[in-house]
């Protein structure tokens, strides 16, 4: 009997689960205008139907966005060796380049991304990510950056720049970019 | 041996409409030699439900790698009921046992479903069951009755009517979706918990199986959420400056352990009261310490660490002044452990020639570790709640894709979804 107690419950769980897939498939966006679109349909028609975020974060990516930044011969993009969080001498210059745009411009802000190629836990990997941007953080206070203007995120492997499953893809997936923003 | 038929009438009152895509194939490429031959028949049908239940089921049970479920196409004879199966027959062809049913419909969406399972060669009945579903509860019925079936030959209770989370990536860079997904454990009946057009990451389900916890960036930073299945309704647990990563919840669904990082970056392992949101520091090193796990009792969490150089994993427990313990030592790569459900065995992801695969350690005896897999981007270890198989996340031909192994080794297969790329599976409770 208990057995078929359980059943029932279980049967009662997952109807419940699956008896109301417009509520279980929709997001209340919690702050306006950042949420992403929440998932569709009612039986999941969940066929490719997102459209862009309209975050403003993206332009700042692509070093024109609103925040500015120095000009466009400062590299924004700093690449790492396997398993590594120092700095290559040559991105010393995208180093000092930043860290004078910073220095020149209190009210400048950056954030500091910092990203892995797709080998090992995922998780894990968000500490390596973490690793490398405040490797990059260090660097540009060392040369006169305040603490104020930086803030770092990892996003892990989860965000690579290139796909694929060679070293010619993860050596452009491990890197920090610096986006300025607002 | 069971002279009265226990009647199961539930009521499965589903609003949904039928889902008929099959976004998995599974493959088995690995079996096992002394898989117990069993014979599912397929039920008597008057046409009208299109879920094949008998084929659900015999996939389930092959799917365990325990069975080895008899093709239809060499079936001499399809019975529906004991009184007409010819044991001499069954048992020629080498099965030990022999399901039949018969599905009645009550209305338009319901159905009568009854079925038998047959010992041939004693020819004692095992079970005999009758459940009632509606059109929408057909494949979970089937599953209940793969567990029944299971549960009765193995004395190992079924896991197939438990569900999966798992995260879909869609699209090409830079425009990629991301989906969590929750799905039957074969992957039927998908549906979409959250989606965004930044990465979500690591679900962890509630001991309740009613709630998932989750990474989602798409504010561009890490926010840990909770969200109820049931509603959709979430609530943020931690968006604190930094890292908000890696949440699993305590085995009695109060806390929350996560890594959360310092304003220089450091990731140590907290927990939270998730009524009080209370928190309390559990690790505090310069190291990376991520990827909790807590132990069945509660009192200590196993977790990630490269205090040592590389990742290992370490036990600490959480009373005031405990000390983390390192539990593996083979190799220079070993992270985001999950103890089994008897917290007899952990697996974990290890490196080995290069390549990230499943390793399990034995935690009550020597402590003996065993490679399970052979590929070369296996990730994401999750046992299913009854411990007899371990899903994880791989790669085939540049795509992710979800595989199942039993802790043994002896079953490999792999769950082929036709679209996308697959990750983090995490297999729910019962």
């Amino acid at each position: 009997m208990k057995k078929i107690v359980s059943i029932a419950c279980l049967f009662a769980a997952v109807a419940l689960l699956a008896g109301c897939p417009k509520k279980a498939t929709t997001v209340e966006p919690p702050t306006a205008g950042s949420q992403v679109p929440g998932a569709g349909g009612a039986s999941g028609s969940d066929a490719g139907s997102t459209s862009t975020s309209p975050l403003g974060g993206d332009a700042g990516a692509l070093g024109g966005g609103p925040g500015g930044g120095p000009n466009a011969s400062v590299g924004r993009v700093i690449y790492f060796d396997f398993d590594k969080s120092d700095i290559r001498p040559e991105f010393a210059g995208v180093i000092s380049g930043n860290a004078q745009f910073l220095a020149a411009h209190p009210n400048a802000k950056l954030k500091l991304e910092g990203n892995t190629d797709e080998r090992g836990t995922r998780e894990y990997n968000i500490g390596l990510g973490e690793r490398r941007a405040q490797a990059v953080r260090r660097a540009l206070m060392l040369q006169g950056a305040a603490e104020n203007q930086l803030t770092t995120v990892s996003f892990g492997a989860e965000r690579p720049a290139v796909e694929g499953d060679d070293e010619a893809a993860w050596s452009k997936n491990r890197r920090v970019e610096l986006v300025y923003g607002p | 041996m069971n002279k009265v038929c226990p009647v199961l009438l539930l009521l499965v009152c589903l609003g949904l409409a039928e889902r008929s895509s099959a976004d998995f194939v599974v493959e088995v490429t690995r079996g096992q030699d002394n898989a117990v031959p069993i014979a599912v028949v397929p039920f008597a049908d008057p046409g009208v439900a299109d879920v094949d239940v008998a084929q659900v089921v015999s996939n389930d049970l092959a799917r365990s790698g325990r069975f080895k479920a008899m093709d239809r196409k060499d079936m001499v004879e399809q019975p529906h009921t004991g009184a007409n199966i010819t044991y001499d027959d069954w048992r020629r062809l080498g099965n030990d046992y022999v399901v039949v049913g018969l599905m009645t419909p009550q209305g338009p969406d319901r159905f009568n479903i009854s079925f038998e399972l047959y010992n041939v060669l004693n020819r004692q009945r095992l079970l005999g069951y009758q459940i009632s579903a509606n059109r929408p509860g057909l494949r979970l019925a089937s599953h209940q009755i793969a567990d029944m079936i299971f549960d009765k030959i193995t004395g190992i209770r079924g896991a197939f009517a438990t569900r999966i989370a798992y995260v879909a990536v869609s699209g090409s860079l830079p425009n990629r979706s991301y989906r969590l997904i929750v799905a039957d454990a074969d992957g039927e009946n998908p549906h979409v918990v959250m989606q965004s057009n930044e990465p979500l990451m690591s679900p962890a389900w509630s001991p309740d199986g009613q709630s998932l916890a989750y990474v989602s960036f798409e504010h561009r930073l890490p926010t840990v959420y909770v969200q109820y299945l049931k509603t959709g309704e979430r609530h943020v647990v931690s968006a604190r400056a930094g890292v908000n990563q890696a949440p699993a919840f305590s085995p009695d669904g109060r806390k929350l352990a996560l890594t959360l990082s310092t304003r220089d970056g450091n990731l140590d392992i907290y927990v939270i009261d998730l009524a009080t949101d209370g928190i309390s520091r559990i690790t505090d090193d310069p190291a990376i310490d991520t990827e909790p796990q807590w132990s069945k009792d509660g009192q200590s969490l196993y977790f990630t660490s490269d205090r040592a150089g590389g990742p290992q994993i370490y036990k600490v427990g959480l009373q005031p002044g405990d000390r983390p313990r390192r539990l593996t030592f083979q190799g220079n790569y070993n992270a985001r452990p999950r103890i089994s459900p008897d917290e007899s065995q952990l697996a974990f992801v290890t490196q080995e020639d290069g390549a990230y695969r499943i390793a399990v350690m034995d935690l009550k005896g020597r402590g003996d570790v065993q490679v399970l897999t052979k590929g070369q981007f296996d990730v994401s270890p999750s046992y299913a709640p009854n411990g007899a198989m371990i899903i994880y996340a791989s790669r085939d031909r540049g795509r992710g894709v979800l595989a199942l192994v039993t802790p043994d080794a002896r079953v490999q297969e792999r769950l082929a979804s036709s679209e996308g790329e697959v990750q983090e599976p995490a297999w729910s409770p019962f």
